[in-house]
């Protein structure tokens, strides 16, 4: 044979291979109908697997958040397809022009991925749309959960959770839009831990938009990790208390565990039922308390800034008795023409002087810690003592944020050489110009929790734990070191027991302007009222106190707005919570003072 | 040196044109195949359609330069270019990099490279270099055997890769050795092989012998001796058989009866010279004894041999999967069985493990993969979906749908009449490359050309083979279309070399 003629035996075996290729894709592409329902079979949706978001509960094991189910209808634009919009928009219950917007905002969005379509369905109609459904191609409904709070309480602290904005999705790969976020309070700071992890299912669906089983049996499924569990440190009855006692008034009310610096309450008025910003309803319910004038959202206990009053005159105590300006028997005459005052006799030692309030003397005892004569200049002089003062003051925990575990913190302020220089020029302030800090007036701005804070110092004898929330976090079986950590104020414990008796005379001694805050006869409260001053109205009046005296299980600041001296309303509802936290009831003779205060609840309407 | 448009003015426009369709059809398949929303753009660099698009860019660049060059220089560095192929092949296994499995992969800074690809033409120059030489003659036993090493050292060196798909393209250069005067029996017996190994392992060593031995019947009764002798030898062999399949209720005739005629076929085209020789009776024997022991040996490599995975890309093709079910069924009954030890109970728990996992294997590995490379196919229906509107490959149902199956979002987006046309052009490409071969005055330049045609034709065979269910789950590229920097250069440069060469046919007798 020619070998020149195997040129054709070659050529026949390509053309016979291409002609059993065309033959064989003729048959499997015009002829067998097979592969063609087979690919309606195939089509595949991904179905998002919602992680339970984690529960959290209170110091005594009280649920406080948990998730109830919900549905979204959702739209896959692609697979849209013969949609009869009447009947789809009757079953809905949703006009025509709403239903082509959403249609056409989810087209927008995208062809291929799945949006939400409508959000929440009750759960009657979802079991009448899941029925109709297949005759919707495109449209399927995902299972969420929403957060339920049955407490209807401490809305401030577990805060909400909404819809991510679209800065998270792009900063962090994990959010998908859609997903929801925490947005304040626990919920944001502990967010990484309660959302869990979301998982991916992928399941076929027919063109009937009927589901056909998983995808590749499951192999690429994800599976949803359920959120951890948060425990608090929050004793949710007194939490409840305290919003019952707060109710119709403007303030806060922060109650710390002195030694672990865990937080057992803290009250924000006016507040508003968690639930109100649970799913759809937050479109309705957040406008209406972002626009009242009261700012129900706003949590005062942690951003609220107010001079801290006649309660700073404990700290101005405990520096002059450290800095050895003063001693316990020091005495300042009552001059008034220095600061003003009430009338009372003579403060002959540094308790008599916190009992009694006494303006002059702090005074005294401010001008001083501030000149010390360590400088000729009586300006260079006041210089060094300021800076000596606010070191001090700042380990207090005042002017800084402390670093608890709820978001929007603030720092307060506490003013030092800079600021003054700043403000007036170097070398052109004094004492005497800056003498209203002696009483807790000027340029210092604290914070509710601070002030809490302070009492819990004073109760420890000079340390304390940032104040927080977290008791424990299921599977780790921790709460962060920084909670763990001691800080120390350095004053001797003497001279804290020394403000501490001026405490105690605040609430038993005649003379004391705090003796409303008296509760069982067992338990011993010491305390000092404050009234800081508000250049817009009444002042507000303002109580710090810790119960009881010895191995304190509870300290304590109340803030009621508008409402004139710290005896008046902020000892009592103090010495009412202290009352129901320790021994878990309220007395015969406190009933009447609860009554009282729950009666007046002046001048504005009730929370939500 | 020739100017530019002496060079350009010689060249074969027709298969530059075929070549600059293939890799436009791949570049906007490539597009639908990973389309992605966020990245619309089609030449969106961060995407692989952008990236192909360099690698196009690339390759044209490449294209121009080999026709720059002198053809000569082809001639005289056949050898040293197979050389180097040869040594970075040994490189690679020594300092490559691992993907899917397969040490092929050099990577230089963020590029990979695969010298397997390069090996094709580099291959394909050596073989023409030697077959061209002066008293060469493919009927030496010296010729065979030193052709059959420059084709299997680069093969060898491959498959040390761990990458079958292509050492397998290797066997492609038998239709080169074919048609420079290889026997035709070694063409035809490698078909047959092929033939009977697949219809071995469908219908199991003992029927493919009992089909031969009727075959082999009817082909020695009557050559040897009549019609009645012939006749009656077959009714009584088929009694036997029946006999024996009695109880075993096999039926299927059909199988039976196209496996007995392909037989008969084979076993006359063969010995038909030798029939009319006495020896025929112990040539007869022999063969049929090889063919069993043939047989035989397909049954025992595919069952002890060859690695589970191996395993399901062939059984998948067979579609083994209910018989698989069927006999995990029967296993569990057996190991539920009262009285049976311990011993017996684990070996046949083991047994299950093991067919458990290829069943595993069979649904979401190839078995799957080729289920849905069919539907996403089929489904495109004679029109197609339409661009960018598949739903099977844009979901993820097909593997690798940019790479080794590309030609599912053909056909499921272009339908029928995109298959059909670019199987045409294929087959256009590779009778235009048969035809420009033959018209070279060099033996060289025919060799090559047919290199080049036979293996672009066996990556098209298998390629297109595995997605429409015709063969293995084999992972070549679909030439110069699937995703690819290597593939598409190689391909490149295997094409224009030729090209190159066919361009200067007149001016050089080599
Ligand atoms: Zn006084």
């Amino acid at each position: 044979m020619n070998l020149s003629s195997r040129k054709f035996i070659v050529g026949i075996i390509f053309l016979v291979v291409g002609i059993i290729f065309i033959i064989r894709l003729f048959n499997v592409q015009v002829l067998d109908d097979k592969y063609k329902s087979e690919s309606d079979h195939n089509v595949l949706r991904e179905v998002i697997q919602y992680p339970a978001r984690g529960l959290i509960y209170d110091r005594t094991g009280e649920l406080l958040v948990y998730n109830e189910a919900a549905y979204d209808l959702m739209i896959l634009p692609k697979q849209v397809k013969e949609l009869d919009t009447l009947a789809l928009c009757e079953l809905l219950e949703i006009g025509k022009k709403d239903f082509l917007e959403k249609f056409t905002k989810a087209k927008k969005y995208s062809r291929y991925k799945p949006s939400t379509f409508l959000k929440e369905i009750s759960s009657v109609s979802y079991a009448n749309i899941q029925e109709q459904l297949y005759r919707y191609p495109g449209f399927f409904v995902q299972t969420r959960t929403l957060r339920k709070y049955p407490r209807k309480s401490a809305a401030h602290i577990l805060g909400y959770i909404g819809e991510v904005n679209q800065s998270v999705i792009e900063e962090r790969p994990y959010y998908k839009s859609g997903d929801y976020i925490g947005k304040s309070g626990l919920e944001y700071s502990y967010e990484e831990m309660l959302r869990g992890t979301r998982g991916v299912k992928r399941i076929l669906v027919d063109v009937h938009n009927r589901e056909k089983g998983s995808y590749r049996d499951g192999a690429k499924d994800t599976m949803a990790v359920t959120g951890t569990v948060l425990h608090t440190t929050l004793d949710i009855v007194l939490q409840e208390y305290g919003e019952l006692l707060m109710k119709g008034k403007k303030g806060s009310i922060v109650a710390i565990e002195p030694k672990t610096g865990e937080i057992l309450s803290l009250v924000s008025a006016p507040y508003y039922d968690p639930n109100m910003l649970v799913g759809r309803a937050v479109g309705k319910n957040y406008p209406v308390l972002s626009k009242d004038t009261l700012n129900p959202l706003f949590n005062r206990a942690l951003m609220a800034k107010y001079p801290p009053g006649s309660i700073f005159k404990t700290v101005q105590a405990m520096i002059g008795l450290q800095e050895g300006v003063i001693s316990e028997n020091s005495s300042f005459a009552c001059n008034k023409s220095l600061v003003g005052c009430h009338n009372h006799p003579t403060a002959s030692s540094v308790a008599a002087s916190v009992k009694m309030s006494c303006n002059p003397y702090y005074y005294n005892v401010y001008k001083r810690i501030l000149q010390q004569k360590r400088a000729k200049s009586i300006f260079k002089d006041s210089e060094l003592g300021l800076a000596i003062w606010s070191k001090q003051v700042k380990k207090f925990g005042f002017g800084q944020r402390l670093a608890t575990d709820l978001p929007n913190i603030k720092a307060g302020y506490v003013p030092d050489v800079g600021f003054y220089n700043r403000w007036y020029g170097e070398g052109r302030w004094a004492f005497s110009t800056i003498y209203s800090l002696s009483i807790g007036q000027g340029e210092m701005g604290v914070i509710p929790l601070q002030m809490a804070n302070l009492s819990a110092i004073i109760a420890n004898r000079g340390y304390y734990r940032v104040p927080h929330f977290v008791k424990n976090i299921e599977g780790i079986d921790t709460i962060p070191q920084k909670f763990k950590e001691k800080h120390s104020i350095d004053i001797d414990e003497k001279y804290i027991n020394t403000v501490i008796d001026g405490m105690y005379g605040v609430v038993y001694e005649p003379g004391g302007t705090a003796r409303r805050a008296r509760v069982h006869d067992d338990v011993v409260v010491c305390g000092k009222t404050g009234t800081a001053q508000n250049p817009h109205g009444e002042d507000h009046s303002v109580f710090m106190a810790f119960a009881p005296r010895d191995n304190p299980q509870i300290a304590i600041a109340v803030y009621v707005e508008n409402a004139g001296g710290g005896g008046s309303w902020a000892a009592p509802i103090a010495g009412l919570m202290i009352e129901q936290y320790l021994t878990d009831s309220i007395s015969t003779r406190n009933k009447k003072r609860e009554e009282y205060i729950l009666k007046n609840n002046y001048k504005i309407p009730p929370p939500y | 040196m020739r100017s530019y448009k002496n060079i350009l003015g010689k060249i074969d426009w027709s298969i530059v044109l075929l070549y600059l369709i293939l890799i436009f059809v791949g570049w906007i398949n490539i597009y639908a195949a990973v389309y992605n929303e966020d990245h619309h753009s089609i030449f969106d660099i961060s995407q692989r359609y952008g990236k192909q698009l360099m690698w196009i860019g690339l390759a044209l660049v490449i294209a121009f330069v080999i026709l720059l060059v002198d053809s000569q220089f082809f001639t005289s560095f056949a050898i040293p270019i197979y050389a180097i192929v040869l040594l970075s092949l040994v490189g690679v296994l020594l300092f490559g990099v691992e993907t899917n499995g397969a040490r092929s992969w050099f990577k230089l800074g963020g590029f990979k490279l695969q010298p397997s690809e390069f090996a094709k033409f580099a291959t394909s120059l050596a073989l023409a270099k030697y077959l061209s030489a002066l008293n060469i003659k493919m009927k030496d036993v010296k010729t065979k055997v030193l052709a059959a090493v420059i084709i299997g050292l680069p093969a060898v060196l491959i498959l040390l890769q761990n990458d079958t798909g292509s050492t397998l393209v290797y066997a492609a250069f038998i239709f080169v050795l074919y048609r420079e005067g290889l026997s035709g029996n070694i063409l035809l017996f490698g078909i047959l092989a092929i033939l009977v190994f697949v219809l071995t392992l469908i219908f199991g060593p003992v029927n493919i012998i009992l089909t031969a031995a009727f075959a082999y019947i009817i082909i020695y009764g009557l050559l040897k001796y009549d019609v009645k002798t012939t006749f009656i030898a077959l009714v009584a062999y088929s009694g036997l058989v029946y006999a024996f399949f009695y109880f075993e209720l096999i039926s299927n005739i059909l199988y039976y009866s196209i496996a007995g005629g392909l037989f008969f076929l084979v076993v006359y085209l063969i010995t038909r010279k030798e029939m009319r020789d006495k020896s025929i009776h112990y040539i007869g024997v022999v063969i049929f004894v090889l063919t069993c022991f043939y047989i035989f040996s397909i049954d025992f490599a595919f069952n002890k041999v060859l690695k589970e995975h191996q395993r399901t890309r062939i059984t998948v093709l067979l579609g083994e999967e209910e018989k698989l079910v069927e006999q995990i069924e029967t296993l569990k009954i057996a190991r539920d069985a009262e009285g049976i030890s311990k011993e017996e109970k684990q070996k046949i728990r083991d047994d299950i493990g093991a067919k458990r996992f290829s069943l595993r294997e069979l649904r979401q590995g190839n078995g799957w993969n080729i289920k849905q490379s069919l539907i996403a196919i089929g489904s495109g229906g004679f029109t197609g979906k339409g661009f960018l509107d598949g739903t099977q490959t844009k979901f993820n149902f097909v593997p690798e749908q940019s790479t080794d199956f590309i030609f599912c979002t053909i056909g499921e987006e272009w339908g029928f009449l995109g298959t059909f046309f670019l199987v045409c052009i294929y087959i256009a490409l590779f009778l235009r490359i048969l035809f420009l071969a033959e018209r070279q005055r060099s033996i060289f330049s025919r060799v090559y050309g047919y290199a080049v045609a036979s293996i672009l034709f066996f990556h098209f065979l298998i390629n297109i083979g595995m997605t429409i269910g015709l063969a293995p789950v084999i992972g070549i590229p679909l030439p110069f279309i699937s995703y690819g920097g290597s593939s598409l250069w190689s391909f490149t440069i295997l094409l224009f070399i030729f090209i190159k060469l066919d361009s200067e046919r007149l001016l050089v007798l080599r």
